[in-house]
């Protein structure tokens, strides 16, 4: 296939790439891109590694770091013609654009064979799977919107339970702020104040609203009562953060928890990695909150696999196996473990799990709790252009929430 | 009488030949790469390029966008305070050196040292500086001026210029440099002289040395200009365009667009925007200095 413009990036890399000597390519032999470096990343790709050896292939590893050079790197790669035989993406639209092209391979044989249809929330599915195809396989589910807490800086402002609800957790807000420490332990980023917000909008709104902003689009729905409290709420939490925040790193925020200098964090289940590492035990030191209420929705974020077409017989044996064994029990379990993820299926033994991923398993066991992340509602430009609006409605000295929803309803549609 | 005729000489082939590569750098990678950029601007391309042709409608939500407003305006900010401020510390400094000081050497590494470190790093140094609760304020309240503020980064309206106080510490130390190096071109029995006439020494830098060294500012204000334009680690690292999207700049409207949010019609509409621009800017400057240089051939 011939493709007449290439960007230059791409064009440049394809280039460099076509000048290597190509390899003669050996049985099951299976380059994988992916963005997992840290030191609890790297341990957990290393689980799929020597599953996939032991399946009789040879892993490749080919790791870049961060999401956006990795993916980029994939992408180039993946024009150039001289795609890996898999590469990482976020479970979203992130390569939608490459399904359209007819890029990707299908995923079909083996999602008959392995009963994914049956096996995956309905939320993966709608993510992986396009016109009928499955495009990827995922490898995890990550929660991005949990609230952990300190346990013993609770005790000391007093507060005597864990919240249950919007309202019980800005009383213990107040309370914590009283005791003289900031309440919510902040990263002033972009991207930390997206999530609150959507931890807010999920919380706060519900699903039902949370859906007609990021999958309807309604304009409507974003001008009505409903979504202006959930905005005047996220404001709230304002009140709660100190002003080291700016510029502070998201396991920076983790750590003022860890160290009893903050109360609440709103952050996805790999802030439960910082913990880990501290030496602390989730429902002993630390808890976590899912969501408020007993049918609160449970956000489904996580990473997929995709798998660039070709021709060569050998690559696309290669990632057969590797789709099989990624989504098999055993490996579900020693990967997510030390990811600190959930499985992409409930039929596993959740035992050795700690009680944050139990809970998330037995909410994902109830469909009707099963909230898709953004990334899976709309593209990376729309997503980018709500950040941009959330962000600067954050940090304006004088909010205005009727700017906002007029700034929302363009951004949606972007 | 008429001499021999001249035997022109050989057209250098062997030189044309070595010159192929760069020629060939410069038409197909620089210039096409450039005219492509501007082509898929006029198209829908989002993670992909596509040639479809929808005319200028990426252009219009580029100037519906609050955030490019945002970028362009900052620019503006940063670039107005960072050229002047650079430009007088620099020559500040070079005057300062040109005092014939003890230590001259040691002097002029240290003050050109910032200029050696990376975008990054600097913009970590600062972040911490400037930081509320790690850095200069609580440094000086913890001294005993309990009511000291200097909390600009977390403030919208003043956060760009913690981004130029950043660059201004990172390029003075260049001006310096060459601000020096010109100062060290100009006749000292000029000094002599305005000492003679008793003249004094701010109005001998002002009013004597200052106009000599116009070229040495044209390359300062050219290098520095550069900078302006692809301002892009230093916000990176410092704010990640924040608070909100209040020190946000064209360059990392670009990168974003292409990278993580997959347009790179939008991209390129921006990218060709801002060549627009600069060649504003440039297209008067080269018009009159080839008015100069011809002026200069004809006498």
């Amino acid at each position: 296939m011939t493709r007449p413009n290439l960007h230059p990036i791409l064009a440049c890399t394809a280039i460099a790439a076509s000048l290597l000597v190509a390899l003669p390519a050996i049985a099951q032999k299976a380059e994988v891109i992916h963005w997992w470096t840290s030191g609890g990343e790297s341990a957990a790709i290393k689980e799929v590694a020597e599953a996939y050896n032991k399946a009789g292939g040879t892993w490749v590893d080919s790791a870049v770091a961060g999401g956006e050079p990795a993916r980029a790197a994939a992408i180039s790669r993946i024009v150039g013609g001289k795609p890996p035989v898999a590469a990482q993406f976020n479970t979203s639209k992130q390569y939608h654009d490459l399904i359209a092209d007819d890029l990707l391979a299908s995923m079909d044989e083996v999602a008959a064979k392995e009963g994914w249809d049956k096996l995956l929330p309905a939320p993966i599915i709608n993510a992986i799977k396009v016109k009928g195809h499955y495009y990827a396989v995922p490898i995890n589910i990550h929660m991005p919107a949990w609230i952990f807490y300190s346990k013993a800086v609770l005790a000391k402002a007093g507060v005597a339970a864990e919240p249950k609800s919007v309202d019980e957790f800005f009383a213990a807000l107040d309370k914590i702020k009283a005791a003289g420490m900031p309440g919510l332990a902040f990263s002033s980023a972009p991207v930390w104040e997206a999530l609150t917000f959507n931890a807010m909008l999920m919380n706060v709104g519900g699903s039902e609203l949370y859906l007609k902003f990021y999958r309807d689009r309604d304009s409507a729905a974003i001008a009505s009562d409903g979504f202006k409290k959930v905005l005047s709420s996220y404001l709230r939490l304002k009140g709660y953060i100190d002003a080291g925040a700016t510029g502070r790193s998201w396991n920076d925020s983790t750590s003022m928890l860890i160290t009893n200098r903050a109360g609440f964090q709103v952050m996805g289940d790999w802030a439960k990695g910082e913990f880990k590492a501290a030496n602390q035990v989730a429902g002993k030191e630390y808890g976590c909150i899912a969501g408020f209420g007993a049918k609160s929705p449970y956000m489904v974020g996580g990473d997929v696999f995709i798998f660039p077409k070709t021709a060569d017989a050998e690559a696309i044996k290669a990632q057969h196996l590797l789709a099989t064994v990624i989504t098999s029990k055993p490996l579900q379990v020693a990967f997510n473990l030390k990811k600190g993820s959930i499985p992409i299926r409930t039929d596993v033994d959740a035992s050795g799990m700690d009680i944050c991923a139990q809970t998330g398993l037995a909410v994902m066991k109830d469909p009707s709790r099963q909230l898709p992340s953004p990334g899976m509602l709309i593209n990376p430009d729309a997503a980018g252009a709500v950040q941009d609006v959330i962000s600067k409605f954050w940090n304006n000295p004088s909010p205005n929430i009727d700017d906002v929803v007029k700034s929302l309803q363009v951004a949606i549609k972007r | 009488m008429t001499g021999s005729p001249r035997r022109r000489p050989a057209r250098p082939w062997a030189a044309y030949l070595a010159l192929l590569p760069m020629a060939f750098t410069v038409v197909v990678i620089y210039l096409g790469t450039v005219l492509w950029s501007v082509g898929i601007s006029f198209t829908s391309s989002k993670m992909l390029p596509r040639s479809d042709f929808v005319g200028f409608s990426q252009y219009e939500r580029l100037f519906t966008t609050d955030r490019w407003h945002v970028s362009l305006h900052n620019m503006l900010a940063f670039g107005a305070s960072f050229l002047t401020l650079c430009l007088v510390a620099g020559f500040l400094l070079a005057v300062f050196i040109d005092q014939k000081v003890r230590a001259e050497g040691l002097l002029r590494t240290v003050f050109l040292y910032p200029f050696a470190m990376s975008f990054i790093a600097t913009g970590v140094v600062w972040q911490w500086l400037l930081n509320p609760q790690l850095g200069l304020q609580t440094s000086v309240r913890n001294l005993g001026w309990t009511s000291f503020r200097f909390d600009w980064i977390a403030d919208p309206d003043l956060a760009i210029y913690t981004i130029a106080l950043a660059a201004i510490w990172h390029g003075a130390g260049l001006v310096m440099a060459l601000m020096l190096a010109g100062l060290r071109g100009i006749d000292e029995s000029l000094w002599m002289a305005a000492r003679v006439e008793g003249i004094p020494r701010w109005r001998y830098y002002a009013q004597i040395v200052l106009p000599q060294l116009g070229p040495t500012l044209g390359t300062c204000l050219v290098l520095l200009s550069l900078g302006v334009v692809r301002l892009y680690d230093t916000v990176l690292v410092m704010t990640q365009g924040g608070p909100g999207i209040a020190t946000e700049v064209p360059a990392k409207f670009i990168m974003d667009h292409i990278g993580g949010r997959s347009n790179i019609g939008l991209a390129s509409a921006a990218s060709t925007v801002m060549l627009v621009m600069v060649l504003a800017v440039l297209a008067p400057w080269f018009y009159m200095r080839s008015r100069q240089a011809a002026r200069g051939l004809h006498g």
